[in-house]
């Protein structure tokens, strides 16, 4: 079984210019251990997917709907009770910003020891000495200093620190990173990643990586799910993905990206575009959400949504016209 | 299918049987976009229900005349302290006159107090807190000058001011509106400072746009939805500022009734005659709250964060 | 030799040739400095001084892109603003097209500001909310008394959305009904509205999708090579500086480090800074062998820089000369081209104990 199954997620949100459907029937799963990537671009539904994993979505206006089974049980029929207690304790999340998801008025070894104590029930002193050692663990100099910091003492790599420090605090079995490194400097990033990468090793909590960084995702994830307008068009593990990409979507941002390193093989011509804009997600779409910007769209295409298919072993795509390689075999 | 090996997959046939996906179900009931007044409605709620409100009470105000009111200042000592009733509706008070005529006709005095001094704090305000925000050399002075009459509550200012004049409807506007000045203008020069970093702003002035155009075109318009915003609740605060100096007798003159008068000769008899005290409150709080919630409302439909969610 | 010469010049031999400016550079900065004073105290006196940009100089030639990178805080917004004169100076001398611009007063200023315009990052503070495009797009027009009348204004407007890709009715809207691309297009618009001779693009591309971000950088080429503009390419993006620049300038804590034409730069880095950042961005090639250089620690504080060599707090080969004595921007024998010049000691050291002497362009980015 396993740790995180996601089916036929639903998160829409009510809104006055109709309902926005920015989640529409994601399924994916997550095993122990495992890191997997959701990419996308901006409202694609790649955030709104991890907030609803955690039941973050204020209802109303949004209605989450379908099945998150955590270790077997469905997030969505626990009690708000129940729900606080896997909320950062099983499952923690870890956010874009670290100065915004710091409390600025407590130090640094009071936050890292609240989730213990309310989890854990450690005494005072039990906490601190935990939260030196997870400062120690994710790689902050001096934490015995450092443990008695505010927010605003620290640079953005170490707040971010700081963060993956809280959110590993509980060893949760799962950690949902949304943008982890977006805000940080590219020597800082390398940084994070490293930390997250060694970390993973040593913690072996599975992780959901959210990012629109193609480049990040290649680091680190295992298994990469590819959302468009609140969908997955297309999931498969990262070497395939990158190296063989079926969906046209996918196709679009990988040529879209310039490579580092072109200048070194003379390869600067025009870079790929995706014309067009994302649809409208509070119409009903007919048909493939992407038709619409698809180079390779047809009648069908506009009228039947294409379905998930295995075009390659563990290779799932939604596109009509993506080879499938059993049939090339055939 | 073998064929599909040397297409490409654009040229590649349709699978046979294609592979439809499931649609999904409607989670939430579906919401028809409206537009026009309905639209606006379900939009902006307190904004709707502020302005309904408020609008009514001009109403009232501007026709109180034809609202079934005798003369207000009509004395008539032989039905004093009358009870409500079907001849008075609001009672009468301690000189025989209508409450209910009162009360209508000091919806006049209210309103334009209220709105006189919210236009006129938010122009002076806008001055001030323009010049403060653009010319940094003056700055330091005028906001000393703001924070020492910030440091008086606008109440007691507005006292002081009109212990040194005559008690008449126009002196209490520019004792409040004084008053008020140092708010706006410190919210002014704050936008003001803020705007003057935004890249379009300096767009312009790479794009070689004088300073006087550059606060024209692109500072003023945006410091208009703040300032609107703030008026509205200066508006408010005027409207209760006139009442209690009114009732403590240094607002508006006893022979013109307005809802702070009113209240005041009532005071006296509010433990026996509650009523006239009653009527006059309640009307000064619903309009309060009117142009609260048009404020309130106002707010978050200019607020930019507030209009991109979702 | 035109820009779309030097971009198409592959092979040996192009990777060996410098782009070779003709004439008087259209850009020429030297020394500029920019410190903020820090206020504090009872008094409201002067504490210290923020160091943004300390003694920075390069030029641009006509037609050329030079790209600015480093991380935030390394002072490379602040040079941008400086040579669009949004500030005074501390010090040093801007120089556009041979006449000296930094000491201009404001009236004599404007007339200068036309030859340079700036495109900025976020496509959504960089429209004025409550001006049409319309109205954007006249407004440098107006400025710089372009248009002979009426007819010649709604012609140069038109032509200008013609330019950026934009149907010419969206003339009449506002900015909030478009999306972050197509303002940011809006924004090129306004840019060339002036017809400049270079334009400052401050993180030009960096708020928008990838998809969208593909869009701008091709239209900011041809645009380029269309109208012979020069750019200043300020952003971190080391994949889409690579892409679309002809030089590249390294800057860390107010100073260049390095300077070179770009596959000079990419293929053997000279800075050890250069080098752990190339070796730092993630590239799209899951499981790529790549060195990696993880550099220690954060980037000090602009307030207190560093002695000696500003980067030697992190810097991996750092030895005791550079704890004390600065470098200075110098040529580099081991380059790939003689334009190249970098700021570090290691360069006055034998080959054979200087780790930046070989090419490790292609092992750090995996290419």
């Amino acid at each position: 079984m396993a740790l995180l199954e996601v089916e036929n997620l639903q998160t829409h949100f009510r809104t006055p210019d109709g309902v926005n459907r920015a989640v529409d029937g994601v399924s994916f799963h997550v095993n122990a251990g495992e890191t997997v990537a959701i990419v996308g671009e901006s409202g694609c539904g790649k955030s709104v997917t991890s907030m609803s994993i955690l039941r973050l979505i204020p209802e109303p206006p949004g209605k989450i709907a379908g099945a998150i089974r955590f270790q077997g049980r469905d997030l969505l029929k626990l009690s708000d009770r129940e729900m606080r207690d896997i909320r950062g304790n099983e499952i923690s999340m870890i956010f874009q910003e670290p100065m915004t998801s710091l409390n600025p008025v407590l130090t640094v070894g009071r936050q890292i020891g609240e989730t213990l104590r309310l989890h854990q029930g450690l005494s005072k002193q039990q906490a601190e000495e935990k939260a030196v050692e997870m400062l120690t663990l994710v790689g902050i100099p001096e934490p015995r200093r450092r443990v008695r910091e505010y927010p605003h003492q620290l640079s953005g790599g170490m707040r971010q620190r700081v963060m993956i420090a809280i959110a590993l605090a509980c060893n949760p079995k799962l950690l949902i990173a949304d943008e982890p490194t977006t805000a940080l400097d590219v020597t800082i990033q390398a940084q994070i990643l490293e930390l997250m990468k060694d970390l993973k090793h040593r913690v072996g909590a599975a992780i959901v990586l959210i990012t629109h960084d193609l480049g990040v995702v290649a680091e680190v994830a295992e298994r990469v799910i590819v959302m468009y307008a609140g969908r997955k068009v297309e999931e498969a593990a990262v070497g395939p993905l990158f190296n063989d990409p079926k969906h046209p979507y996918t196709q679009g941002l990988l040529g879209s990206m310039p490579k580092l390193g072109s200048s070194l093989h003379g390869d600067e011509g025009r870079l790929a575009e995706i014309p067009g804009l994302v649809p409208s997600l509070k119409k009903k779409i007919d048909g493939c959400v992407f038709a619409g910007r698809c180079p390779k769209v047809t009648d069908l295409c506009r009228q039947v949504a294409p379905a998930l298919e295995e075009k390659a072993p563990g290779h799932v795509a939604a596109c009509h016209y993506a080879i499938k390689e059993g049939a090339i075999a055939a | 299918m073998a064929s599909a090996t040397l297409l490409s997959p654009i040229e590649a046939a349709p699978p046979q049987g294609v592979a439809a996906a499931a649609p999904m179900p409607d989670v939430l009931p579906p919401v028809k976009p409206r537009k026009g007044f309905i639209g606006f409605v379900r939009r902006h709620p307190t904004m709707a229900i502020g302005g309904a409100l408020l609008l009514l009470m001009v109403l009232v105000a501007i026709f109180a005349p034809l609202l079934g009111t005798t003369d207000p200042t009509a004395l008539a000592p032989a039905r004093r302290t009358r009870e409500p009733s079907a001849m008075y509706w609001f009672g009468t008070d301690m000189l025989g006159r209508d409450v209910y005529s009162r009360v209508l006709y000091g919806a006049r005095v209210s309103l334009i107090v209220g709105f006189s001094v919210a236009i006129l704090a938010s122009v002076v305000g806008l001055a001030i807190g323009m010049v403060s925000g653009y010319v940094r050399i003056l700055d330091s002075i005028v906001m000393r000058v703001m924070d020492g009459l910030m440091s008086i509550p606008p109440i007691l200012l507005a006292i002081a001011l009109m212990a040194l004049t005559r008690g008449s409807v126009q002196n209490v506007i520019i004792a409040i509106t004084i008053a008020e000045i140092p708010r706006v203008s410190r919210l002014v020069r704050g936008v003001v400072l803020s705007l003057r970093e935004q890249p379009y702003v300096e767009a312009a002035v790479a794009a070689g746009t004088r300073t006087p155009s550059i606060i024209l075109r692109h500072i003023l318009p945006n410091t208009l939805a703040p300032i609107t915003v703030q008026a509205t609740y200066i508006c408010a605060a005027a409207m209760i500022t006139e009442a209690i100096l009114s009732f403590i007798g240094a607002g508006t003159p006893p022979t013109i009734p307005s809802w702070g008068n009113i209240m005041a000769e009532g005071r006296a008899l509010w433990q026996v005659k509650p009523y006239i005290v009653f009527f006059p409150a309640i009307f000064l709080s619903i309009t309060v709250l009117a142009v609260n919630l048009l404020g309130d409302g106002l707010r978050d439909a200019l607020d930019p964060r507030m209009a991109k969610r979702l | 030799m035109s820009a779309s010469d030097a971009r198409s010049a592959g092979g040996q031999g192009g990777l060996n040739r410098p782009y070779q400016p003709q004439g008087v550079p259209i850009l020429d900065v030297t020394d500029l400095k920019k410190h903020y004073p820090l206020r504090g105290g009872f008094f409201g006196g002067t504490t210290g001084h923020v160091y943004a940009v300390d003694g920075v100089s390069f030029q641009i030639a006509r037609g050329e892109t030079l790209s600015l990178v480093g991380e935030s805080g390394c002072g490379k917004s602040t040079v941008g603003k400086a040579v669009l004169r949004l500030f005074d100076i501390t010090a040093g001398q801007v120089v556009l097209d041979g006449k000296r611009i930094d000491d201009l007063s404001a009236g004599a200023l404007r007339p200068v500001r036309r030859r340079v315009q700036v495109v900025f990052q976020d496509p959504f503070s960089s429209l004025n909310p409550r001006m049409r495009v319309r109205d954007i797009l006249a407004e440098p027009i107006r400025n710089f008394g372009l248009a002979r009348d009426s007819r010649d204004m709604e012609a140069r407007v038109a032509k200008l959305m013609d330019t950026v890709r934009l149907p010419r009715d969206a003339v009449n809207r506002w900015p909030h009904e478009f999306s972050g691309g197509q303002r940011q297009r809006i924004g090129i618009a306004r840019a060339l509205a002036a017809e400049p001779d270079l334009i400052v693009c401050d993180e030009a591309v960096s708020a928008l999708d990838v998809s969208v971000k593909a869009q701008i950088v091709n239209l900011l080429q041809d645009l380029q090579q269309e109208l012979g503009l020069a750019l200043l390419f300020i952003s971190h993006d080391l994949a889409i500086v690579e892409h679309m620049t002809h030089r590249v300038a390294v800057m860390y804590l107010g100073k260049i480090v390095e300077v070179a034409p770009k596959r000079s730069l990419f293929a053997a880095p000279k800075h050890p800074y250069t080098e752990a950042l190339l070796s730092a961005v993630p590239v799209p090639s899951p499981g790529a062998a790549r060195q990696r250089i993880i550099l220690k620690g954060d980037v000090p504080s602009p307030i207190n820089p560093p002695k000696g060599c500003r980067f030697h707090t992190r810097c991996p080969y750092a030895f005791d000369r550079c704890r004390v004595e600065e470098p200075t921007l110098n040529h580099v024998a081991t380059a790939l081209d003689p334009g190249h010049v970098a700021a570090c000691h290691l360069h006055d050291r034998p080959e054979a104990e200087n780790p930046l002497a070989i090419a490790k362009g292609a092992a750090l980015v995996a290419a």
